[in-house]
């Protein structure tokens, strides 16, 4: 029974040339009301309002705009993104044509990690097919307005997932996040007005423009309109690649996925949160557990502290290093818990790296170092009588 | 470096960055270029890259050193990466990465000695729900066990085809 709702449930319904045709028989005004009143939210985790981005784009002054699609998908746990580009690319392209003729831009960027290079020779020949049909070049589909898109590949760095990091990627530097103020919407690629989406965020748009922003905004909760992709993993029956509504309780997607027994859930990746058990009725949505949508069930036998670790030395990796609380913050943590694994952490230390955690969630420059201590931090705070005292067997 | 390898070297960098164009935002996918067809990006390549791009090599050097995938390093004609991240981990990465430490006789982060494999970790590849995954340079691996550690290492040994092939290759017939 869940078998048959597994994969790409709406999107492999949407047909993006109906997509297309129906949002150029629009002015940008109307594309970008029409998206607004779906309230969308930013598809790769940080739930920023999609027709509001457009919109500041489309009102920015520029001698040239841009779009970039955010395929550099990198946060632990997270595939949907892959999938989407392997089975349904022409509805991202789709979306990235409409969100060109929105804002008024020429040149569109598909900015795709280089883990998934195996990718990019399909993609490419579904941009040829794509300007061979007119859906891309020149004129779009007839119309006055010029399109076409690019593929760039990343080269290993996940910080390059935080939108400045890879406007500064494109432009030949090394991924390093701006300050923001300006915003990309204003001073982007090339300092130009630019709007970054997700992967994802794309599709929706395409399913927006077919079935209808009312549609759209049937489904889910009030803040959280829509359907989600899931990208599910870790100790349960059957993992994969999920759609569900906004708004689904942990517990649900439990029982979908083979995963009733777990005794926490890491939600939203290295960055997002850990769920423990007792508290499964929760909802998964902006307002209560934002996701980007990755979901990493852990199973009773698992040790908290080893999770937490793994997390911490993800992002002792991935630090650009450029801030000081992200860049020795994070090794600190990683730190205090190899004292935990050896079992010679006092309560007194451990509550002293919860106050670093939050010193760098305030003092981080990016979202990185600002979301870098979540996981540590919600283990310890659920399961901190497993964490401490550990007798630990010292080598000779 | 033979005087017809740097040769060979500058020709395809003037031709690269050619492609791209003679600016800044080029410097990645020329990067990219010399690390996939020569394995490394030398201080001849760094220099060569800054004297097209009008840029001081030390900004050439300052990305390189960056981006994982782009390396000082000769790296080997078959790069292994394999995730280490939470997923992979909690599905058995540990047991592939002694096997494949045990049959090539290297530790993480180094290359064969005759040149054919560089075995490095990777931070989460996608493959969550197929773990363990690894990459051989371009192409994923999921499922993977200690025992089929031995199946892909032959298919690199036999393999002058499409595994010894990086996907991101000359795209000349499709790009614009």
């Amino acid at each position: 029974m869940s078998a048959n709702r597994r994969g790409l449930v709406t999107f492999s319904t949407i047909d993006p040339a109906v997509a297309l045709s129906g949002a150029l028989a629009k002015s940008r005004a109307e594309i970008i009301a029409e998206l607004t009143a779906s309230r969308l939210k930013g598809r790769g985790g940080a739930g920023f309002p999609t027709g509001v981005k457009w919109n500041l784009a489309a009102a920015a002054k520029g001698a040239a705009k841009y779009v970039i699609c955010n395929a550099d998908e990198g946060e632990p746990g997270t595939f949907k993104d892959r999938v989407i580009l392997a089975e349904v690319p022409d509805l991202v392209f789709a979306g990235m044509t409409i969100g060109g003729v929105a804002i008024g831009a020429a040149r569109g960027i598909v900015y795709l990690r280089g883990e998934y290079a195996y990718l990019r020779e399909g993609l490419e020949d579904v941009l040829a097919r794509r300007r061979a049909a007119g859906l891309l070049g020149a004129q779009v589909m007839g119309k006055a307005t010029p399109f076409d898109i690019e593929i760039r590949m990343g080269s290993g760095a996940y910080v390059c997932g935080e939108e400045t990091a890879l406007i500064e990627s494109l432009e030949g530097q090394r991924g390093e996040p701006r300050n923001r103020p300006p915003f990309p919407v204003d001073t982007g690629f090339m300092g130009e007005p630019t709007i970054v989406n997700n992967v994802e965020t794309f599709a929706c748009v395409a399913a927006i423009f077919t079935k209808g922003a009312s549609w759209f905004a049937s489904i889910g909760t009030e803040k959280s309109t829509g359907p989600k992709l899931f990208s599910v993993s870790g100790d349960c029956a059957r993992p994969g690649v999920y759609e569900f509504p906004m708004g689904i309780t942990v517990a649900e997607l439990l029982r979908e996925v083979g995963g009733e027994d777990a005794k926490a859930v890491q939600i939203g990746g290295a960055s997002g949160r850990c769920v423990p058990a007792a508290e499964f009725a929760r909802s998964i949505s902006y307002e209560d557990v934002s996701t980007g949508g990755s979901v990493i069930v852990f199973g009773p036998g698992r040790d908290m502290l080893a999770v937490a670790k793994n997390f911490m030395e993800f992002f002792v990796e991935e630090s650009c290093g450029q801030c000081t609380p992200c860049r020795e913050g994070n090794v600190k943590l990683l730190e205090g818990i190899r004292m935990l694994e050896e079992g010679r952490c006092s309560a007194r230390y451990l509550d002293e790296l919860l106050t670093l955690g939050e010193v760098m969630q305030n003092a981080s420059k990016c979202g990185l170092g600002q979301s870098s201590p979540n996981a540590f931090l919600s283990i310890v705070a659920h399961y901190r009588d497993e964490l401490m005292g550990r007798v630990h067997e010292r080598a000779r | 470096m033979l005087q017809t390898e740097q040769q060979r070297l500058k020709e395809d960098i003037g031709r690269w960055v050619e492609r791209y164009g003679a600016r800044r935002s080029s410097l990645i996918p020329v990067l990219q270029e010399v690390q996939a067809k020569y394995t490394q990006i030398s201080e001849y390549a760094m220099q060569e890259v800054a004297d097209h791009l009008e840029i001081h090599p030390v900004e050439v050097y300052s990305v390189v050193t960056f981006y994982s995938f782009l390396a000082e390093a000769q790296q080997g004609k078959f790069v292994i990466r394999l995730c280490r991240t939470i997923s992979c981990d909690m599905a058995g990465k540990e047991r592939v990465a002694r096997q494949l430490e045990n049959d090539l006789g290297i530790r993480f982060g180094e290359t064969t000695k005759d040149g054919k494999f560089t075995l490095a970790w990777a931070n989460c590849i996608g493959m969550c729900d197929q773990g363990p995954a690894l990459l051989v340079n371009d192409h994923v691996f999921t499922g993977v066990t200690s025992e089929k550690v031995h199946d892909i290492l032959q298919l690199c040994q036999k393999s002058f085809g499409p595994l010894a092939v990086h996907a991101n290759r000359d795209h000349e017939g499709v790009r614009r």
